[in-house]
């Protein structure tokens, strides 16, 4: 996706993932790895789910309560991690991350979540816009250490 | 009548921007701007007499202890109450604490109640719940109106023999709404019970004789009343203070003490007053207590109340807004953007430099009770104005387009 993307296709993108967000289920199987994330200073509570098989992202879902950003953030990190080996989703993680710190990234790695570029210019919402991120992060890492055990 | 041009030249801040857009304060409900006066009171403290209080033996020391004795003073006289009766705390939440486990603790027993409704802020919720447990005793929730109205029909009807303490808010922050303090006090008292009252939300905003409404206690911060951060109030009558116990121990507070363990402690209000103590903040909240009284009481809710109806009225033009709280005295008013998230809302509000607050406002019971799970809350103070409110008006018209924040 090119950087010239306008605001008017990123608006579009995000209220899409809000109003009809992916993979926003709490799934029936217990070999998924949960996490609650519940800000302390914002509404949003979400849980969310990571199913790691052979090293692959078989699967990752949230369920729960949040605004636009966080909504439509963890919708579109859904999308962009399933069927990805662990390595590739924290790259993922990681150049989204500099895309909010307002460092260079990789923007093919990213896809829709580019819509997410101009999030420091409101820095309340950074914590919307990581909050499922953060979560996957420390899913990932929980998957390892599992696999060492 | 409150004159704008010398609040400019009072609060600083009042000059400022936001996101490039003239800064448009409505979360007064949260902490209060400080005007200058109140910040030189402190550099005054810091710069000409920085020393501790209690027995000092040389000038600036004195001067230190003048100064923090005054400020008791200045506060209980804005209270109507007596200076042995002004215990100085961080703030309400660590009031409240004292209040719990200092008397609700010494006195309760396994098969006392105590009262609170379920619009009260988290710290006239949590102590309760804390001290309840370790009493064994139970904690009843007096119903509320259908608006969410606390009554004294309503208090009276919940009251019985084993009623202790009825812990409520003077002004709740979420619905604003004022409680008649003085006739639920004497219906208490019938029952031969207490009444803790939380003026967080009160006390800054219009004049509180705690003689007149007979309350047993009452606790408020500075902040929200122009004063500096960590520091508040816990009232109490005199005699409530002498039987409770101290939640601190430490200089101070004590008369003497012997390698035995016997402890002397000093009466209230020194006897809560362990360590070196806030003396900025003391000071401060006196130079706060001191300006709002030149302006005044009454004018300050005057004005409150006036701005707050043309806020109202503005809004009720809007079909796009839900107010919860239309019949609310207070500056407090509670609503949502249709179909508008009400932290993305918020964010929209910003980037037009207006600051209003979203969330559950620490009032997570009521949100059950109101059937949604998140509102938006602007609160007035003094220094806000018709053009703030046009400001925030006109955002509300505007705020279906929330993701213009992030565009823009």
């Amino acid at each position: 996706m090119p950087i010239s993307i306008n605001p008017m296709m990123m608006r579009q993108i995000i209220m899409d993932h809000y109003e009809h967000p992916h993979n926003k289920r709490t799934p029936t199987s217990d070999k998924y790895l949960k996490i609650n994330m519940n800000s302390e200073s914002c509404i949003d509570n979400i849980d969310v789910f990571l199913l790691v098989e052979n090293d692959i992202v078989k699967d990752c879902c949230f369920d729960g309560i949040g605004c636009t950003i966080s909504t439509a953030s963890t919708s579109i990190m859904t999308d962009l991690v399933i069927g990805k080996s662990i390595q590739e989703a924290y790259k993922i993680i990681e150049n989204y991350r500099k895309m909010i710190n307002e460092e260079e990234f990789d923007e093919e790695l990213l896809d829709e979540a580019i819509a997410f570029i101009n999030t420091s210019k409101q820095a309340s919402r950074i914590k919307c816009a990581t909050i499922g991120w953060n979560g996957l992060n420390e899913l990932l890492d929980e998957s390892k250490g599992e696999k060492h055990e | 009548m409150i004159n704008y041009e010398k609040l400019l030249h009072d609060f600083p801040i009042l000059n400022n921007k936001m996101q490039n857009h003239r800064l448009v304060y409505l979360d007064n409900a949260a902490t209060s701007f400080k005007p200058t006066i109140v910040l030189d009171a402190i550099k005054d403290y810091y710069e000409n007499y920085c020393a501790n209080t209690h027995r000092g033996d040389y000038d600036i020391a004195h001067k230190a202890d003048v100064k923090y004795d005054e400020s008791r003073e200045i506060i209980a006289k804005f209270l109507n109450a007596n200076k042995n009766e002004i215990v100085f705390t961080a703030g309400t939440s660590m009031s409240i604490n004292m209040i719990a486990y200092g008397y609700a603790l010494q006195n309760l027993k396994a098969d006392d109640e105590i009262l609170i409704t379920e619009a009260e802020h988290a710290s006239n919720v949590l102590p309760w719940f804390s001290v309840a447990k370790e009493i064994g005793c139970t904690i009843k929730y007096i119903p509320l109106t259908k608006e969410g109205r606390l009554t004294p029909e309503n208090v009276k009807s919940a009251m019985n023999s084993h009623t202790k303490i009825v812990a409520i808010a003077q002004v709740t922050n979420v619905l604003g709404y004022y409680v008649d303090i003085k006739t639920i006090a004497k219906i208490v008292h019938e029952f031969n019970a207490i009444i803790v009252v939380d003026g967080a939300q009160s006390v800054p905003h219009f004049k509180v004789d705690v003689k007149d409404l007979d309350c047993d206690f009452l606790s408020f911060s500075g902040h929200k009343m122009c004063g500096p951060t960590g520091i508040g109030v816990m009232y109490g009558k005199y005699q409530l203070l002498k039987e409770m116990i101290p939640l601190m121990s430490g200089g101070g507070m004590n008369a003497r003490f012997n390698t035995c363990g016997e402890v002397t402690l000093l009466l209230p209000p020194q006897k809560f007053e362990a360590g070196t103590q806030n003396i900025e903040g003391a000071i401060g909240l006196a130079a706060a207590i001191q300006y709002l009284n030149e302006i005044g009481m009454d004018n300050i809710e005057k004005h409150e109340t006036e701005l707050r109806k043309y806020a109202i009225s503005e809004l009720k033009k809007l079909d796009n807004i839900i107010i919860y709280n239309e019949t609310a005295e207070s500056g407090i008013i509670t609503f949502n953007v249709k179909n508008v998230f009400a932290q993305d809302a918020a964010t929209y509000f910003n980037s037009k430099g207006i600051c209003v607050r979203s969330g559950q406002h620490c009032a997570k019971i009521l949100m059950d009770f109101l059937g949604t799970v998140a509102t938006i809350r602007a609160s007035l103070y003094f220094y806000n104005t018709r053009e703030d409110i046009d400001a925030f008006i006109d955002a509300c018209k505007k705020a279906g387009d929330f993701l213009d924040a992030y565009f823009n």
